[in-house]
């Protein structure tokens, strides 16, 4: 990120005294963005020449797009919690939960749309409760989702007893084809819902009255609240969204390997928090861009593509992940110091 | 004679400590009013009666505009058009100067759909005409972080303005600020004065306070001391008299 620096030289070169006024406002206006896509491009390219073969083809980006959305899809809301000044960890153990009731429902039923759209509704009941506890209680995020994480949890290892359920039912119907589905055969459709999501979350963080009121809730409660912003429904607001993408993203993960595992959601809990905060979301509430989130997303599944390829084992990505969170929280707290 | 604001006989006891006794307190059309004490004389307390935080101890009347204020809520005193400005709890700062201008009320139609445009536009407008932001540095889209607390004020200021308030309330708004971050500031309780609106403007600096006051009423340990029309008192005499209410309580 001492990138920006060098195009703040380089800028200093354009004689033209408001375009150089622009640029350089450009550029620190988006510095966090320019920031995380340059690291993108760096990541790339030091995969790009430590096997050319592999990243000059197809198959590898495929896959990129089918394994990344399964914690983009939740990073994305997640923006808005932390945004908010809060946090949710509860979310691996919540698609847990959306899948058991989907199963329970499909096992009763037969019919995957009622199990997907019981499914959404346990995850917005969860987000709901979160919120709840959160807002209304008053228990700091923090401490509220450890004990809803555990929570749900278990009410899915009590409900399954331990046992999956196959979905190989769901082959050929709607659900399959429209949220994992190929699209021309090549690209995922778990990528195009990304997108969509992406773009939906930006709309309302930017250009609506919600996400100026998280942003605001976020960076002083206080004065959001004397300025009559709603700041309970705000942040009950983001926790039932994210409860519902996390569901969301389970039902995905599930059809992907057509199986829903009680254990499923471990391991997407570093992959989403990274992901959120390398794309530059402060962990103090207040800032924070959809872009960063998507873009650092896709960083963090190179990572782990990357970990795979470079023949280190599995018990390097939390390793990597736990440093990634750690270095990017401090970095943008010492660069916004600075920048004070 | 009809004020904008008119306190009769106010109040308030908090269990067994009673900070305001009989207090009555008015601010009339396009009057600023200073109000000066020391830390716990109830300036604030009289502030948090006014803007409905706190309810005043029964006895106590309150009238807007000549008409009898029943129960003085946040609510109700954001809907006649009172409007506080808090140093510290202004503004968002991480956040752009249109966002905070527009805090909480943001141009939106119907669906909630924020006119962002709109919002830069007046927000542009508004720095050139009311905030005196020349410089080029400083945009609708600059964060308000990089500003001064004079700068600061201002916008809070300007914000409460655009948004109709009739009786600004700027609690301490010197606070903390270098001499000419003070004489910003003091300009934007002037701006008040020129947009024929009326502030209440609480200090314990009698040197800030005396050059933007119409009148200037001195709370002392729950009790309304005095009051002085600046054009009948020097600064000077004011001095001696605030010295003599510090050290025994009393006016004469």
């Amino acid at each position: 990120m001492n990138r920006v620096g060098e195009i703040e030289k380089f800028s200093a070169e354009i004689p033209s005294e408001t375009a150089r006024g622009k640029l350089s406002r450009f550029v620190r206006r988006y510095a966090m963005q320019i920031g995380i896509v340059l690291v993108g491009v760096l990541v790339w390219l030091l995969f790009l020449i430590g096997s050319p073969k592999t990243f000059l083809s197809f198959p590898i980006y495929a896959a990129y797009m089918s394994t990344t959305p399964f914690f983009a899809l939740m990073a994305l809301p997640l923006t808005l919690v932390i945004i908010t000044g809060e946090i949710d960890l509860s979310f691996p153990s919540i698609m847990a939960f959306g899948m058991t009731v989907y199963a329970l429902v499909l096992v009763s039923t037969g019919s995957h749309i009622l199990a997907f759209i019981a499914c959404m509704a346990a995850g917005l009941v969860a987000g709901l409760i979160n919120g709840v506890i959160v807002v209304r209680i008053g228990i700091p995020s923090l401490v509220a989702t450890i004990g809803t994480q555990f929570f749900w949890r278990g009410v899915v290892l009590v409900i399954t007893g331990g046992n999956g359920t196959g979905l190989t039912s769901a082959i050929g119907g709607v659900l399959h084809t429209g949220l994992v589905g190929r699209l021309f055969g090549l690209i995922p459709a778990q990528m195009i819902w990304t997108i969509i999501v992406a773009i939906l979350v930006w709309f309302f963080l930017n250009r609506h009255r919600f996400g100026a009121h998280v942003y605001l809730s976020g960076d002083n409660v206080e004065s959001a609240r004397l300025m009559g912003v709603n700041v309970p429904r705000v942040k009950t607001l983001v926790f039932a969204i994210m409860g519902v993408a996390a569901a969301f993203a389970g039902v995905v993960v599930s059809l992907e390997v057509l199986y829903f595992w009680p254990t499923l959601g471990e391991g997407y809990l570093l992959s989403t928090l990274s992901s959120v905060f390398l794309g530059g979301t402060s962990v103090f509430g207040g800032t924070g861009t959809v872009f960063g989130t998507l873009v650092a997303s896709f960083i963090i599944g190179a990572i782990n593509a990357g970990i795979v390829a470079a023949g280190l084992t599995g018990f390097w990505t939390q390793l990597i992940y736990g440093l990634i969170i750690v270095m990017s929280v401090s970095l943008q707290t010492v660069l916004s110091r600075r920048l004070r | 004679m009809e004020y904008l604001l008119q306190m009769v006989n106010i109040s308030k006891t908090f269990g067994e400590v009673k900070s305001l006794h009989n207090v009555n307190f008015e601010v009339g059309y396009n009057e600023v009013v200073g109000l000066l004490g020391d830390n716990g004389a109830g300036k604030s307390t009289l502030v948090k009666i006014i803007t409905g935080y706190h309810r005043p101890d029964p006895g106590g009347q309150i009238f807007w505009k000549g008409q009898p204020v029943d129960v003085m809520t946040v609510a109700k005193a954001r809907e006649l058009g009172i409007e506080v400005v808090y140093q510290e709890r202004a503004l968002a700062d991480q956040q752009s100067l249109w966002r905070n201008i527009f805090m909480g009320r943001e141009l939106s139609n119907r669906f909630g759909v924020l006119d962002v445009e709109g919002m830069r536009r007046e927000t542009a407008r508004l720095m050139q005409s009311h905030m005196g932001f020349t410089s080029k540095a400083i945009t609708p889209d600059s964060t308000v972080k990089t500003m001064s607390g004079g700068e600061r004020q201002g916008v809070a200021i300007v914000r409460a303005l655009y948004f109709q308030a009739e009786l600004i309330i700027l609690d301490e708004p010197t606070m903390g600020l270098s001499l000419s971050e003070t004489r910003k500031a003091l300009d934007f309780v002037n701006g008040i004065k020129e947009a024929s609106k009326s502030a209440i403007f609480i200090d314990h600096n009698i040197f800030h306070v005396y050059p933007v006051a119409d009148r200037i009423v001195v709370l002392d340990r729950g009790q309304v001391k005095g009051q002085f029309f600046k054009d009948q008192i020097t600064l000077d005499n004011l001095i001696a008299k605030l010295q003599h209410v510090a050290q025994t309580g009393r006016l004469e």
